[in-house]
């Protein structure tokens, strides 16, 4: 019964005690658990983006009204291990003069930063890596590693366009990071604790109802952060001659491309993580594993809404990025956070329930508010150019000139 | 030799070794990567120390904002990519000399302190107590000054880059 | 603890091992078939000249600098928000001093210009 209803962490002990059974002392037994453990949940990450780049490629097929792949394999899902196993024999050109250094450190730093925030997710009750004490501001940090990674790319390869489409991506990454952060200071306060295991404990009603504008602005902040549509004007194809990755071939650049794919899905699921309740659901304390079905469940919800966005939004320009971070993400997100904490400081005392309708109330408000200013800040009228008349051909008005104001 | 002692000397000798490195690089985008790895050699000493919000906030802030901005300075200047000068100065020895000696007095010293030998224990699980620094940041007699004075010098930060930053955007546009 | 953070060090790097790990196996079984074209750094097809900087423009750096600092002004607030909820009324209102001040940066930089990419 209890492989039922913890079959990972059925098989972690299981493992763990054959371990302690070979009879090594409690230190090496450690370090080989941890590596092992490790691995498998590297490893099942790197498996897993095959899965992920089937889902978006058949999703972003229907929304623009075309099957994706459908050859290989029922629906198509053997495409993605074709084209996998087409990348790793591809030929790895290396152009003269890199850094070889950076230039080979880059991918593997683009995917190591994505992988490490796997390490303190908790993705059932008890099934994470590790519950480390500053668990939201690890995914924040390894985050920056990755925009190292970025720089490693952009310089080593030698190319002056790689150069200036990783400065740009370094640019927008850096920028977004700042809402991103603040408005990840919101579940902090609410709970208490900066642990991710922590955050989804205590999200009784989940948080994305209790300050739905922190969650809008972490939403926005972390889909930019990884660079996906609409905010891909750093490696989309038509610009910069795909940025910072013009220069690799073969699985290096696959690598990029998985990092990408995987950051995506590593968003989704620290959004969930700390907005959307995590594991949480009904007899997810009692039974983990259902714990772990909620999860991948709300995560692919949200992942498909990324998809959405993905295939729906044209692309912003980098001066309309900028504006949207700096003009209107970092300062809603200071106001959201100096209301709340003042709403939550002055009703401290009421009961919880009451206190939930209202933070909700004040951040509807915010909300509201937020969006009359931005439509009085954004230019919609455009200057008229040509006059607005139309004429239209009938035969009765074969004879009347355009523009001459009169009517047939 | 434990495990903690292990990965002391590791990380210790690789931290050294980058720092070195930094200053003795020829080209300075080498010295900014190395930069780089010194200060992840210093969160992993945090670490280490059981100072695990300070070890996450290093790579935060140094790694994630100040080594972004170092390199993007480096990139304002123009001839940022290599450097014609000597590798070493003519009379390198008289400073090596002063280094080791600094070294030896500094080392001297420290073994004079009764705990030199002692083995770093492990703090038990609750001791990293981040709810106690918050309220110590803004207790009336605790740490509120300093952590207002430094919101001002922030602020006088990011006026003064602006400031200088808008008069070159001005005087080269 | 320690043992958590040492779960994080081994982690880092098998998550660094095996993306180095894939690239390997794929230079193992890749055709190496290097010539002076292909290994041309590729510029829309015409031929590079000059070495590859690129002019920095002063707005990446006044970018990076805003973030610099509301990155400290975060890390600042972290555990504040920790302890918040032992908090009393007066810790927030110094706070949200706090953040006024910045905030009051922003808006200096806002109004200078210095949040437009020229």
């Amino acid at each position: 019964m209890s492989f039922w209803r913890d079959p990972i962490i059925f098989i972690i002990e299981w493992a763990k005690g054959l371990l302690a059974g070979i009879g090594w002392g409690p230190g090496w037994a450690t370090i080989v658990g941890f590596v092992i453990g490790a691995f498998v949940l590297a490893a099942g990450a790197m498996f897993f983006v095959v899965f992920l780049i089937w889902y978006e490629r058949k999703l972003i097929g229907r929304l623009q009204d075309r099957f994706g792949p459908n050859r290989l394999g029922p629906w198509g899902l053997f495409q993605p291990i074709a084209d996998m196993l087409k990348i790793f024999t591809k030929e790895l050109i290396t152009p003269s003069g890199v850094d070889w250094i950076a230039y080979n450190l880059a991918p593997v730093l683009s995917v190591a930063a994505v992988l490490m925030m796997w390490a303190v997710t908790p993705f059932s009750k008890t099934f994470f890596g590790v519950n480390i004490s500053v668990g939201i501001l690890f995914l924040i940090a390894v985050g920056g590693l990755g925009e190292v990674g970025i720089i490693l790319a952009g310089w080593g390869s030698n190319n002056k366009y790689a150069l200036v489409g990783a400065l740009r991506a370094v640019a927008q990454l850096c920028s977004y990071e700042v809402p991103f952060v603040i408005s990840a200071l919101v579940p902090v306060m609410l709970t208490g604790s900066m642990s991710l295991v922590d955050i989804v404990e205590a999200q009784n009603p989940w948080y994305i109802l209790v300050a739905p504008a922190a969650a809008l602005v972490f939403f926005i902040a972390s889909v930019a952060e990884t660079g996906r549509a609409p905010f891909d004007l750093a490696e989309a194809e038509s610009e910069i001659v795909a940025g910072y990755n013009v220069e690799y071939s073969g699985l290096k650049f696959g690598m990029f491309f998985v990092g990408e794919f995987l950051h995506a899905f590593t968003a989704s699921f620290i959004f969930v993580t700390v907005f959307l309740g995590g594991w949480r659901g009904p007899g997810a304390d009692q039974i983990p594993v259902l714990g772990l079905v909620y999860f991948m469940i709300k995560t692919f919800i949200v992942y498909f809404a990324l998809i959405l966005f993905r295939g729906t939004n044209p692309r912003f320009r980098i001066d309309q990025m900028m504006d949207l971070n700096w003009k209107v993400l970092t300062p809603l997100s200071l106001v959201v956070i100096m209301v709340i904490a003042l709403v939550d400081r002055l009703f401290a005392s009421s009961a919880d329930w009451l206190r939930t309708v209202i933070l909700l109330a004040a951040n509807l408000a915010i909300l509201v508010v937020a969006e009359r200013l931005i439509r009085r800040g954004v230019k919609t009228t455009r200057p008229e150019v040509g006059s607005r008349e139309r004429p239209v051909a009938s035969p009765d008005n074969l004879f009347i000139q355009p523009g001459s104001g009169a009517k047939g | 030799m434990s495990g903690l002692q292990i990965v002391f000397l590791i990380v210790a000798v690789v931290t050294l070794f980058s720092g070195v490195m930094v200053v003795a690089s020829r080209k300075m985008m080498h010295s900014a990567l190395w930069l780089i790895l010194t200060l992840l050699g210093v969160a992993i000493l945090f670490a280490t120390l059981q100072a695990g919000f300070f070890a996450i906030v290093q790579v935060l802030v140094y790694i994630g904002a100040i080594s972004i901005l170092i390199i993007f300075t480096l990139m304002l200047t123009r001839r940022v990519m290599d450097d014609e000068h000597p590798q070493v100065i003519k009379g390198w020895w008289l400073p090596a000399v002063m280094a080791v000696i600094l070294f030896g007095l500094i080392a001297g010293f420290l073994a004079t302190w009764e705990d030199f030998q002692v083995m770093l224990n492990e703090l038990p699980a609750d001791a990293e107590n981040l709810a106690a620094f918050g309220s110590a940041l803004v207790n009336p007699a605790g740490y509120v000054i300093p952590f207002e004075v430094a919101s001002v010098l922030l602020l006088a930060a990011l006026v003064g880059a602006i400031y200088i930053a808008v008069e070159r955007k001005e005087k080269v546009g | 603890m320690l043992n958590d953070w040492l779960y994080v060090g081994v982690f880092a790097l098998v998550s660094m091992f095996l993306p180095a790990a894939a690239i390997s196996i794929a230079a193992l079984l890749s055709p190496k078939k290097p010539n002076s074209i292909k290994n041309a750094t590729y510029e829309c097809g015409m031929e590079p000249v000059g070495p590859a900087w690129a002019q920095m423009k002063v707005q990446y750096y006044v970018f990076t600098l805003i973030f610099l600092v509301f990155d400290v002004e975060a890390v600042l607030l972290f555990p504040w928000a920790v302890a918040y909820k032992q908090l009393p009324l007066y810790a927030v209102v110094e706070a949200i001093l706090f953040i006024l001040i910045l905030l009051g940066g922003l808006l200096y930089a806002w109004r200078k210009g210095a949040l437009e990419w020229l």
